[in-house]
């Protein structure tokens, strides 16, 4: 097992990390780094967090034996990390509940939140309407008009959505404007960000939260199969389901680590959504990392079938993983990914996330090529009944 | 070297303060950008601050978002940029031109290979909204090798041991932000500008400019009663959009005229800068 202990004092994961702000959200991020460093360890705040993922949630989640599956690609078995079975059907409560405790502690009654698909807003509505704190939550006018259910839900929970018109209007213009939303209400207001992201203490806090993912798998494996896994594979887009089942396993020198980015129609084509694979460093929302972006430094637009995994940038302790080497990071275009998405369906009666299908999809390419006895462990991320739309689309059917 | 020491030299000596507009490059379009910056002068401008075109402009308001899309539609970038400027300094030696933007393109660009192509545009100082003085060391000491200066930002929520921080790295001038909000947002306190100002003042020698939730001559002249510089953009763009293009630099001449004016009226015995 070798030390790590990343980020610095400052977020640094080596060059990557830190905090690219303009001096107006300086101290609001000062604020929070001190919170959170006061709160972290503490009993109280640790044991109220892990209350709310065990009744709330429900917590913790499977670990499960695609058995089936394994079978019919007749190599490697696959394991997969239930986190679909979460309330509100993904990893992202994890993570919000988390946030939200804070919030309270800091006496902010106001939070808000950026989404792109809708599953970090709902899970942010979810815990306002939890906690009783007043919930806004910014959504790229794009995204409002495709995932019309996830907005309804929302305001059923009692949130409000901001369509966001400026730039692509999408998942990267909905966080500028949250971030606009926090420099200017800064007093009363807590940004809960949705990824491993955004300036310190944002990537670690969340990377912290999310980490329950693979601490209980740490427990679940041996108990389930008499070891850890050979490989643990997630998708990448922010990275925060990736974060979380990774970071736990970062010391478990022998557990290969596989990050799945979305390959959109294909890398070669230039739409896609692979920070790490295609992309080079730069600075955008508040740090530095792998992004996708044209020769004078602007960002561009990203293409994946799924809208979770569609963003230019990515959480820069991967950004710090691929250079180091501990993890690996790989792409699955569309079509594989809805492959694998109707063959876990068929084969195994779940009905993944279309972000989660993909890394569903690199397993079920590498597990013919492997030995039998070896372990891969799947984190299944979310459920994909908020996909039904799209996946039916593609086969031509029309509600 | 930079022409922005000299002009707040100048300034002082004529007991005036200085005047800043904020205009986007490549906004309302690329043919716009030098002839404005010539008019911005006609009218009384000593600093230009021109703003790179990025596509993530996180800490501005929807008026310069605005701006920043029109000219990123006309692909307007920081290759751009350095083109006007090498262009206005054909007619205008005199004039200190500072770059506000975004990391990003410089970083794409590379520190080194920007700052000496700034340097050799005729460009005085850069700022850089998304560097904070904890990220900037190495970045302050290119600009500084390439004799222009590094322009930060302060705002009212900024401790003294921040303060003492940016004045530690920070030369030409800081740029004080009246508000904690984004670019273009409305009202501002003088009083508790001017309180702010003081605290700064005991850390540093250099000029202070002010801006953000300055809209009109009356709160232009009421602000520079107790800073060096009046920083004004979001109704610049704003005058220039309700204009129309054919009409765009006529309207900013006239309206920065107009604030040249309102700040030579409330001329005071200037500080003297040491």
């Amino acid at each position: 097992m070798q030390m790590y202990d990343l980020p610095d004092s400052r977020g640094h994961f080596g060059p990557y990390g830190g905090v690219f702000v303009a001096e107006t959200l300086v101290h609001a991020l000062e604020e929070l780094r001190a919170a959170y460093a006061r709160y972290r360890d503490d009993p109280e705040f640790r044991a109220e967090f892990g209350y709310e993922l065990e009744h709330f949630v429900g917590r913790p989640s499977p670990v499960y034996h695609a058995k089936r599956w394994s079978e019919r690609l007749g190599g490697a078995q696959i394991y997969l990390k239930r986190e679909d079975l979460n309330h509100t059907g993904a990893h992202k409560v994890n993570n919000t509940i988390g946030q939200a405790l804070l919030a309270r502690r800091m006496g902010k009654p106001r939070v808000i939140a950026e989404t792109g698909a809708g599953q970090h807003g709902v899970a942010t509505a979810t815990v306002a309407a939890r906690y009783g704190m007043e919930c806004v939550v910014y959504m790229g006018s794009e995204d409002v008009k495709r995932q019309v259910q996830n907005v309804y839900r929302m305001k059923l929970l009692g949130a409000t959505v901001v369509p966001v018109e400026s730039g692509s209007r999408t998942l990267k213009d909905a966080l500028n404007e949250a971030m606009r939303d926090w420099v200017t209400n800064v007093r009363d207001t807590f940004y809960i960000i949705g990824t491993v992201a955004g300036p310190h203490p944002y990537p670690m806090m969340v990377r912290d939260f999310q980490s329950v993912i693979g601490k209980e798998c740490i427990e679940q494996m041996p108990r389930m199969c008499g070891r850890q896994p050979d490989m643990v594979i997630a998708c990448v887009g922010g990275g925060s389901n990736a974060m979380g089942i990774f970071y736990p396993y970062i010391p478990y020198d022998s557990v290969e680590l596989v990050g799945v980015e979305a390959g959109g129609e294909g890398v070669a084509t230039g739409r896609h959504a692979a920070s790490l694979s295609a992309g080079v460093p730069g600075v955008l929302h508040g740090n530095r990392t792998y992004l996708l972006q044209d020769a004078d430094g602007q960002i561009v637009e990203t293409h994946s079938i799924s809208a979770g995994l569609d963003y230019p940038g990515v959480g820069p302790e991967h950004a710090w993983l691929k250079d180091s080497g501990r993890a690996r990071y790989v792409t699955i275009d569309d079509a594989e990914a809805l492959a694998a998405f109707h063959d876990c369906c068929r084969l195994e009666g779940i009905i993944p996330a279309l972000e989660s299908s993909h890394a569903l999809a690199y397993a079920a390419k590498i597990a013919p090529t492997l030995p039998r006895e070896r372990i891969l462990l799947v984190n299944l991320s979310g459920r994909g009944d908020k996909d039904m739309h799209t996946v039916a689309e593609k086969s031509g059917i029309r509600f | 070297m930079s022409r922005i020491q000299p002009v707040f030299e100048r300034l002082s000596r004529e007991r005036r303060k200085a005047l800043i507009p904020f205009v986007t490059a490549g906004d309302p379009s690329p043919a716009h950008t030098v002839p404005l910056m010539h008019a911005l002068v006609e009218a009384g401008a000593d600093v230009i601050e021109l703003g790179v075109p990025f596509s993530d402009p996180m800490a501005d308001g929807p008026v310069v978002q605005r701006a920043s899309e029109r000219a990123l539609r006309q692909r307007v970038g920081l290759e751009a940029v350095l083109g006007f400027v090498a262009e206005f300094r054909r007619r205008d030696d005199r004039t200190a031109v500072v770059l506000m933007g975004y990391a990003n393109p410089i970083e794409a660009m590379g520190a080194e290979r920007f700052a000496a192509r700034a340097q050799a545009a005729g460009v005085d100082g850069v700022l850089v909204v998304d560097y904070p003085p904890e990220e900037s060391a190495a970045f302050a000491g290119v600009v500084r090798a390439h004799g222009m200066d590094l322009i930060f930002l302060l705002a009212p929520t900024s401790t003294d041991a921040r303060i003492a921080e940016v004045a530690r790295l920070a030369s030409g001038y800081i740029y004080y932000v009246s508000l904690t909000g984004v670019t273009g947002a409305a009202t501002l306190d003088v009083s508790d500008v001017a309180a702010r100002l003081a605290a700064i003042r005991a850390q540093t020698s250099l000029p202070l400019g002010v801006g953000f939730g300055i809209r009109d001559a009356a709160s232009a002249h009421a602000v520079a009663r107790v800073a060096d510089a009046v920083v004004i953009g979001s109704k610049i763009i704003q005058e220039m959009e309700e204009a129309g293009t054919d009409a765009a630099i006529e309207r900013a001449r006239r309206f920065v005229a107009s604030i040249r004016a309102a700040l030579d009226a409330g001329a005071e015995p200037a500080r003297a800068h040491a």
